[in-house]
């Protein structure tokens, strides 16, 4: 899954200490770039991931052949304008798209498995803040990065307070609340209890809990949509046949289409490593690494914010994204923010939303603008 | 720019840091940041004109000001302009008190009831009032609160709210208002412009 030759990487030399207590060094940390980095070196963006994305934002994914994950976003005259903007993404460490991961192997060639540390969004931004350091860039013109990726941009900004210019977390939060807490466990329980799971060491066993990854896809895969976009897209339509079939076949389009979201997905995506994103989503609690006061993560940091939700998204609702605005409102940071008209749930971000896209853009550029 | 805004901007001094509360498109927040370098946000309830201020480069936080001014700190802006919208809250002692408490100053101008075309309007017409600065209809405005300058000068002055300056505006001049003259002037001034401070 990590072995294809398209994959760029960084082997970062410093050994990094995560949370967890462990020290890991002589990792690999995967990264794509799009666009080039001008004499100044003062327009590179980095866009961080979300739970199932990798470092191919935009155009063919070499690995998958299929579209970037980002394609709306980022690209030639896009919002993220590849013409302009330097655009570095990492696959994040726990992944399994030739970062450090669990499918990796241990100082002893056993595939790690579960062996591997349980990591954290500050471990991810730790290893890939070293990229900063690989292009010999200063100061970041911009990060961003929805849902995940945008728990990263806040960790990042807290972290490297002087180290980009303007900040844009999109449909996230500062702290994963009960419900997607629940949600994700839900994920990880289908996955464990796949029997070809074999603790973690599915490899090794020539097996692949894929019918538990595709069960923890559909669960979450429902958790990025909005009802009416669901009803709007679905209704009870049914599936390749005239009438219901008394059985339990596929009969309603919805059911065929979370059944082929979910096979797709184990195609790509590694079992442990959805096992240990999830759980570093769960852990992320920024105002907990402040003593409860989310304004102290930011009390360094004199970059522009622009925080973006959705009006559709109960995932990452906007009241979650609110409470990042408020926070930097009470100390007087320079913070903007949007709610966007959208029926596309959480997912909005990912997808044509103009006016979404038309914000970032306008956004980035009026920024770079005045640099 | 219209009028009002060149008197709001004459009112402000260079490098200070302001909020535009009910900021629309971002007309005046443009202004005093491109001409007095003024450290501007704003906050604007409309969906639409906060893209049309984020196009501007502006920064501008979606929200209502009858919710959402208790996030700011206390005299966390020099000056606080809130431009024809108090008469629209559900509560508009309340906000002024936040522009207050958030402002070491306020701005707030205010479309005055009590101008003579207002009053011969519904005198002889007998219908409720339709001017330049009180365009709608009764059934659709958004005005819940009307009040004529004499009401608002009244009203800050029982509030202990210090006025720094008054002035009413009727087409493109402006004059001070003082205690001797407001009759006149809240006869004659289709918006009165106050910088108050608590």
């Amino acid at each position: 899954m990590n072995t294809e030759k398209n994959i760029k990487t960084l082997i970062v030399k410093k050994p990094l200490k995560l949370d967890c207590g462990k020290t890991i060094r002589d990792f690999p940390v995967a990264y794509e770039t799009y666009g080039s980095l001008n004499s100044k070196k003062d327009n590179a963006i980095l866009v961080f991931h979300a739970l199932t994305g990798d470092q191919f934002v935009t155009g063919i994914n070499p690995v998958t052949n299929k579209e970037g994950w980002w394609s709306y976003a980022v690209g030639p005259d896009k919002a993220i304008d590849t013409n302009k903007y330097f655009v570095i993404c990492s696959n994040v460490i726990g992944g399994c798209m030739g970062s450090y991961g669990p499918s990796h192997k241990d100082p002893d060639q056993k595939i790690f498995g579960t062996n591997f540390p349980v990591i954290t969004i500050n471990d991810m931004v730790n290893a890939q803040y070293n990229l900063l350091d690989h292009f010999g860039i200063d100061k970041l013109f911009s990060i961003t990065g929805g849902s995940m990726g945008g728990m990263q941009v806040l960790q990042f900004i807290s972290n490297f307070p002087d180290k980009s210019k303007t900040v844009i977390p999109i449909a996230t939060t500062s702290s994963h609340s009960a419900q997607n807490i629940a949600f994700n466990e839900l994920g990880r329980q289908a996955i464990t209890a796949d029997s070809n799971w074999k603790e973690g060491n599915y490899t090794s066993n020539d097996t692949n809990p894929g019918k538990g990854l595709a069960v923890a896809r559909m669960a979450a895969h429902i958790t990025y949509l909005s009802k009416k976009g669901l009803q709007e897209k679905f209704g009870r339509k049914l599936q390749e046949r005239e009438d219901l079939k008394f059985g339990f076949d596929a009969d309603f389009q919805i059911e065929s289409y979370l059944r082929y979201q979910g096979s797709v997905f184990v195609d790509r995506f590694d079992a442990n490593s959805y096992l240990y994103i999830t759980r570093a989503m769960d852990y992320f609690d920024l105002a907990k690494q402040f003593n409860g006061n989310l304004s102290e993560a930011f009390k360094n940091t004199k970059a522009k914010f622009f925080i973006i939700s959705f009006t559709s998204d109960w995932l990452y609702p906007t009241q979650e994204n609110k409470d990042i605005v408020i926070a930097l409102n009470s100390i007087g940071s320079n913070v903007g923010f949007v709610e966007i008209e959208s029926d596309k749930g959480h997912d909005s971000f990912l997808l044509d939303v103009p006016d979404f896209l038309s914000a970032l853009k306008n956004f980035l550029d009026k920024s770079y603008e005045e640099n | 720019m219209k009028n009002e805004f060149q008197v709001i901007a004459d009112l402000i001094e260079k490098d200070k840091k302001v909020l535009d509360v009910g900021c629309a498109d971002g007309t005046l927040m443009k202004f005093l940041k491109d001409n007095k370098n003024i450290n501007i946000r704003g906050l604007e309830i409309s969906k639409e004109k906060v893209q049309e201020c984020i196009a501007k480069g502006l920064t501008v936080i979606e929200g209502n000001a009858e919710k959402d001014l208790k996030q700011f700190p206390d005299k966390s802006f020099d000056y606080v302009v809130l431009s024809q919208t108090l008469q629209a809250f559900l509560n508009p002692e309340l906000v002024l008190d936040e522009l207050l408490r958030v402002g070491k100053k306020a701005i707030v101008t205010i479309p005055n009831f009590g101008y003579w075309k207002v009053r011969f309007h519904l005198l002889l017409k007998g219908t409720m009032p339709i001017t330049k600065t009180l365009p709608d209809e009764w059934y659709n405005t958004p005005n819940l609160h009307m009040c004529t300058i004499k009401d608002f000068f009244h009203f800050v002055k029982s509030k202990d709210i210090k006025i720094f300056k008054s002035l009413a505006l009727n087409n493109l001049n402006s004059s001070i208002i003082s205690e001797s003259n407001l009759g006149v002037k809240n006869l004659f001034a289709d918006l009165g412009i106050f910088l108050i401070e608590k």
